[in-house]
């Protein structure tokens, strides 16, 4: 990623043992010849022409009942993922008590209110709490006195309300509440969204859900500008294990302002005041693009992609917020900061690389962390061979570019694409289009992912939407040194004696962004890869083979 | 105990035509139960002269988990023991979830219990089978004789074609059969050829016709069955007749629904006046 670093650059080509055709080809014959085709079309050998063209991969598609997806849901993906972190939003899960228990702080979202009298509701799990009486006479009167309770227990500035799926089949109009409640309590900003599971294929309609009502009903709500110099909006940083914490740090001593983070460690008023920044980056792609791109179409504030997992990542992502607000103290205060930074990163990392220098990974994971995680093993040596998303769409692997030929499907359809223009008071680009045109002919990219595939090797292995079944039989063709991705990964993986790190919660620890995130990457890593526990660990069978008993007698 | 549902097009005549014939058994002597399935809670209405009738949902909101089957269950003409599931407001909750739920219920509170000594249980389910709720009555065993009522209109006989589709479906895995067809009569044209037509190709039998009398709607506004209403009439008669046809049927079967081209071609042979 980092081109100016020797140590971290990306190799061309890793030759697998075995080779990835043959693994796809295998692992796709043991299923039926219609989901072996599709599957193959998922399962791609990574190959880079021109520094930028990858093969095409069929992403963002329904999986096939029977198989163990990573997949969450549309809910999760809007309540757990985009909205959760966010602490003075009330947010009540219009459905069974299960959906809102099990997507409460799940990842890890930190918070840190400014005051002790700040408001946080992240340390309470709200829920209408579904009853079967509901489902078959309608849930409306709950909500609403769900929403009356939490008004006079709380007086939010905001609630947001999430339909579950038994709330779609019954017809219950989570919008109509809303409206009535707002009228009811004129000055709290009530809204719903329509996130029920079973919509879209995976998480990733939850979080264009999400997107459009953070959008439609609650940025530009506020007109407070933020005090400082070089303001801007982090988007696709949810705090997990204090990640945001980390970020709010460096930029702080860069001198930038940041005005709102979507959403870790985030409060209302600065999403509905976001729109008075002058720049946003976009850090998880996938589950936060749509509000980048309709802030620009509507306020003209420009976006570009960062990258702040990995020490190098991130200090390529801070120079180039400086070098967007071009002030040069600013630059001089970065590069300042990064030295500095850099002192501990290098430290630990020239003392850990020679035990990890040449193992391998591989990390299955959300709709980016897939990609900006792959930074941060190679600055230890560690290389991916084999990585996939979750969640993601096309862009996220091949990049933007591919955007004009992702064909919409019905499922794609199903979720509603606001259609955005220029507010009539409130618009004006923060660059001009010269200035911009000026900046891109300089190698500046703005509206850019280029997505994890050119990044990676050629001959490695990118798998969309893999399963439990895959991942066995990547275990067993390639036995990686360490596997990332999610909890239900986590014990499959353990129990085959190979250390797995969740990337969802971070096994309880982080901050993993940013330089400390990485030097606490780095000894995590090393923990991982160079403890002797599975060598130790022997299983019943190994040590007395055979069972015997008696019966009667 | 015979365990029969009625099904057909909404405004069919389902509910009279099943409060006529229990009248009919009830008035030979058998013990009878109804469970009406409709939220609109109006399949009793003529066995029990009107009166309201707590339904099961209601009760089961009102009075939480301590109920009582007596809560639920009115006793109506000759003995009638008389059920509504009831339901939520039209455009609201899931009316088919509430079925469920009340069937559940009744099970659970021993409604069928075999202390009752009961012969017959109908189940008055409403229009078409919908969804998997207002299939309830036909799976797992809970009802094992289906009635179709039906006329000579095309969307009467759709609609039966429809719901045999649902009953072949549960039939395979379960035992669920159709016992024939009721033709409630809307005076078309040689409206009993074209249903003992179409009842053959169905596999089945039309189990009676029913023809069509203004003393049905007579009986009605005074929240009476023509049974109970005027005995004398012709048109008791016939409900009897229907009632005894029930209860000497042996031919359950499983029916063969057919292509929506087939349905045309009956009602054109038989349909158009010549």
């Amino acid at each position: 990623m980092s081109e100016n670093t020797q140590t971290t650059a990306t190799p061309q080509k890793y030759e697998l043992p075995i080779s990835g055709e043959q693994f796809r080809d295998e692992t796709a014959a043991a299923y039926s010849p219609k989901l072996g085709k599709k599957r193959k079309r998922q399962i791609i050998v990574n190959k880079v022409d021109d520094g930028d063209t990858v093969p095409e991969i069929l992403a963002n598609t329904r999986t096939a009942p029977g198989i163990l997806t990573m997949r969450g849901c549309a809910y999760a993906g809007c309540k757990g993922v985009v909205l959760g972190p966010t602490r003075d939003i009330l947010q009540i899960t219009h459905g069974p008590i299960g959906c809102g228990f099990y997507s409460w702080l799940t990842r890890r979202n930190k918070t840190r209110p400014k005051t002790l009298d700040d408001p946080n509701y992240m340390t309470y799990a709200m829920s209408t709490d579904l009853q079967e009486d509901e489902v078959v006479f309608g849930g409306e009167k709950k909500l609403m006195a769900a929403i009356d309770e939490a008004v006079a227990l709380f007086h939010p500035k905001a609630i947001g309300i999430f339909a579950t799926c038994p709330v779609g089949l019954i017809g219950d109009d989570v919008h109509a509440v809303a409206r009535a409640a707002e009228e009811k309590y004129p000055g709290i900003n009530i809204f719903g969204f329509s996130c029920e599971g079973y919509k879209g294929v995976s998480q990733s309609a939850g979080h264009h859900i999400a997107n459009n009502k953070v959008f439609t009903d609650v940025v530009g709500q506020l007109d407070a500008v933020k005090e400082g110099k070089y303001r801007l909006n982090m988007l696709g940083e949810y705090n997990i294990g204090g990640d945001a914490f980390e970020l709010e740090r460096i930029a702080e001593a860069c001198g930038l302002t940041l005005h709102s983070t979507f959403s870790g460690n985030s409060v209302y008023d600065e999403f509905a005041s976001a729109h008075t920044a002058d720049l946003n980056v976009v850090m998880c792609h996938r589950s936060i693009n749509y509000l980048a791109e309709m802030m620009e179409a509507k306020y003209g504030i420009p976006w570009f992609k960062v990258n702040l997992v990995g020490a190098d990542a991130t200090a390529k992502s801070f120079r180039k917020m400086a070098a967007f607000f071009g002030d040069s103290e600013l630059i001089e205060r970065t590069e300042a900061v990064i030295e500095a930074e850099m002192v501990e990163v290098e430290k630990v990392r020239s003392e850990i690389r020679p035990r990890c220098e040449g193992k391998t990974a591989m990390i299955f994971v959300g709709g980016s962390r897939a990609h900006h995680y792959q930074d941060l093993l190679r600055e230890i040596g560690v290389i991916t061979i084999s990585a996939g998303y979750e969640f993601a769409h096309r862009d996220d692997y091949e990049g933007r570019k591919v955007l004009p030929t992702i064909t919409v499907d019905a499922d794609s359809r199903n979720i509603e694409e606001l259609k955005v223009t220029a507010d009539e008071t409130r618009y004006h680009p923060r660059i001009t289009a010269e200035d911009k045109a000026k900046r891109e002919a300089g190698g500046f990219t703005f509206s850019d992912y280029r997505g994890m595939m050119p990044e990676m090797p050629a001959g490695t292995l990118v798998i969309d939407d893999a399963n439990h079944f895959e991942i066995e039989k990547l275990i067993e063709y390639y036995h990686p040194d360490l596997i990332c991705a999610g909890i239900k990964e986590k014990y499959v993986v353990q129990k085959q004696g190979i250390p797995m790190k969740q990337l969802h919660s971070y096994d309880y620890m982080g901050p993993f962004a940013g330089f400390k995130g990485a030097v606490n990457f780095y000894r995590e890593i090393d923990r991982l890869l160079n403890c002797n526990v599975f060598k130790f660990a022997k299983a019943p069978w190994d040590e007395s083979p055979e069972l015997t008993a008696t019966y009667n007698n | 105990m015979r365990k029969i549902a009625i099904y057909g097009k909404g405004g069919i005549g389902k509910s009279t035509t099943t409060q006529n014939t229990v009248a009919a058994l009830a008035e030979m002597g058998r013990n009878v139960m109804v469970v009406g399935c409709d939220p609109k809670a109006d399949s009793t209405r003529l066995l029990l002269n009107g009166l309201a009738q707590k339904t099961v949902l209601d009760t089961l909101r009102i009075e939480g988990e301590d109920l009582d089957l007596d809560d639920v269950v009115k006793t109506g003409f000759k003995g009638t023991r008389c059920v509504e599931s009831g339901g939520p407001e039209p455009g609201v909750g899931c009316a088919g979830r509430g079925i469920i739920t009340s069937i559940n219920l009744l099970e659970q509170l021993g409604a069928f219990d075999p202390k009752y000594k009961l012969d017959y249980t109908f189940y008055d389910v409403l229009g078409d089978v919908v969804c998997g709720g207002f299939a309830m009555p036909i799976r797992d065993g809970k009802a094992e004789e289906i009635y179709i009522v039906c006329s000579g209109e095309m969307m009467a006989m759709y609609a039966a074609n429809n719901i045999c589709k649902g009953i072949r479906k549960f039939a395979e895995a379960g035992t669920v059969r159709l016992g024939g067809l009721i033709c409630n009569s809307r005076k078309t044209d040689r409206e009993d050829e074209l249903i003992i037509a179409l009842a053959e190709k169905l596999g089945t039998q039309m189990i009676h016709f029913v023809p069509r009398d203004n003393v049905v709607q007579r009986a009605e506004i005074n929240k009476k069955t023509v049974i109970d209403f005027d005995p004398a009439v012709g048109q008791a008669e016939e409900y009897r007749k229907l009632s005894r046809a029930v209860e000497s049927n042996k031919l359950f079967v499983v029916p063969n629904p057919l292509e929506i081209s087939e349905l045309e071609t009956l009602l054109m042979k038989f349909g158009i006046a010549d």
